[in-house]
């Protein structure tokens, strides 16, 4: 049953200041911004929440700079993400999936924060800002804190963030080497994932300049490997990408990739096809990355 | 609330959190627009606010205050191309059973003309036909948006010329 709007309550801050104060006072309200998770929740009745405040003319949180890490405001759209040169050059994985999520009405209005905040284990972006190795940025009334994207969920749906936080932007420090990303869904258009994987592979000579000669000599390369919807949180595959930084071989890598991540059974799919696909991916994104 | 709908401005109370397809359907008896799934997949429900498509099911009505917002019953006054793309799906068999149709045509007002057969495919993305198979709806706007092209007539074009000829 849909919720009744009349029982529904919004607060509309002018400023980011305004929003945080509200927020501090009243921790228990429901930020929304695009609304593309919020409303289809109360539209179908399982969304708890009643309480909401307004983010969405919040400009102070929309843009995308580099000076000199790329910073993405968490209202920054899809479709902003897709237009931007800066993330097309420098985050080409994060580009390809916005264009993956839902279709151009979708785009208009969902945000890179939403997306986070909205931490579904099926969230598109979150694979790529997990590979990415991003930065959140929290804000309260009473300061900002970075959080790196690997500690920010703590289980299903959780995540570190207070409930008198709002997450106002992310941080994506360069990115070596080549990005990859796959998503599989039921169809090409206007799907919910089933699995995808985002890739980062930077080679040896990338890294003895980047990050010193004595890790030179231990790893052939650096492999960062990222995998939704396999888990009640987006997986850093760190077993699997130390397999293949160390020259190990892909079937290797593949065995250690199925002990990292627990997909389950659920409407889009099975714990056993995403097992299979996603050691498929893998030797894809090895493949592509060549 | 003030809204501006289709070039005309309405004073409302509505609450702020209710969908904006309520209120075009329910409050300001706009019932062009319609509501297939609820969830942002089907896309019939495709409206646009300040020249952006968005699914109106997925918009509280809050967020429009101070906007342009143009339904499916506005679209002729709003945009030129939009009488372009009513005939096209006429000619072109675009249309069947119809539900789909105005999300199909307010996504791709936003298109520019000879827009490539990759950008249609992509504004429509997120628009659900469960009758005619997607070709004849890109074929017929395609055909809105490339005047000078000329494709292989349509079904309906042959009928009318033989219909026509058959006159003479």
């Amino acid at each position: 049953m849909p919720v009744d709007a009349r029982t529904l309550t919004l607060q509309r801050p002018r400023n980011l200041k305004a929003a945080l104060a509200m927020l501090a006072k009243e921790p228990t309200l429901t930020p929304i911004a695009g609304c593309t998770d919020v409303l289809v929740g109360l539209h179908f009745g399982t969304s708890d929440t009643r309480q909401f405040i307004d983010l969405w003319s919040l400009d102070e949180l929309r843009g995308i700079t580099s000076k000199p890490i790329l910073r993405i405001g968490a209202l920054t759209t899809y479709t902003e993400i897709i237009a931007s040169p800066l993330v097309q050059k420098r985050v080409p994985m994060l580009v390809a999936a916005a264009r993956e999520i839902g279709g151009a009405q979708i785009q208009n209005r969902g945000t890179l924060g939403g997306n986070i905040a909205n931490a579904s284990p099926a969230g598109d972006t979150l694979p790529v800002l997990a590979a990415a190795g991003a930065l959140i940025v929290l804000r309260s009334a009473s300061g900002e804190r970075r959080v790196s994207f690997a500690r920010f969920y703590t289980g299903y749906r959780t995540s570190v963030r207070q409930p008198d936080e709002l997450i106002t932007a992310i941080e994506i420090p360069a990115i070596d080497g080549r990005q990859w990303w796959r998503k599989v869904g039921t169809r090409r258009a206007q799907a919910i994932s089933k699995i995808m994987m985002a890739g980062v592979r930077s080679p040896a000579d990338h890294l003895r300049q980047g990050y010193g000669g004595q890790e030179a000599g231990r790893h052939s390369c650096k492999v960062r490997i990222a995998i939704g919807s396999v888990a009640p949180t987006v997986v850093l595959a760190e077993a699997a990408a130390a397999v293949l930084s160390q020259g190990g071989a892909i079937g290797d890598a593949q065995a250690a990739l199925r002990k990292e991540i627990a997909p389950i059974d659920d409407l889009r799919s099975t714990g056993d096809y995403r097992q299979q696909v996603a050691a498929n991916l893998l030797a894809a994104f090895w493949k592509d990355t060549e | 609330m003030l809204l501006t709908i289709n070039g005309r401005q309405r004073r409302l109370t509505v609450p702020p959190m209710a969908r904006l397809l309520d209120v075009l359907r329910e409050d300001c008896g706009l019932t062009g627009t319609k509501e297939g799934c609820g969830e942002g997949e089907c896309g019939a429900c495709t409206v646009l606010v300040d020249g952006v498509a968005v699914d109106s099911c997925l918009v509280p009505v809050a967020h429009v205050e101070g906007c342009q917002v143009v339904t499916i019953e506005g679209a002729a006054a709003a945009k030129r191309s939009a009488k372009a793309l009513q005939n096209a799906f006429v000619e072109h068999g675009g249309a069947q059973c119809g539900i789909c149709t105005p999300g199909m045509i307010m996504a791709a007002l936003p298109l520019k003309a000879g827009a490539s057969r990759d950008e249609i495919k992509t504004a429509l993305a997120g628009n659900l036909c469960r009758c005619t198979g997607y070709i004849s709806i890109f074929n017929s706007v395609e055909a809105a948006l490339s005047p000078a092209k000329k494709g292989p007539p349509s079904r309906v074009a042959l009928r009318r010329a033989s219909a026509h000829a058959r006159r003479r």
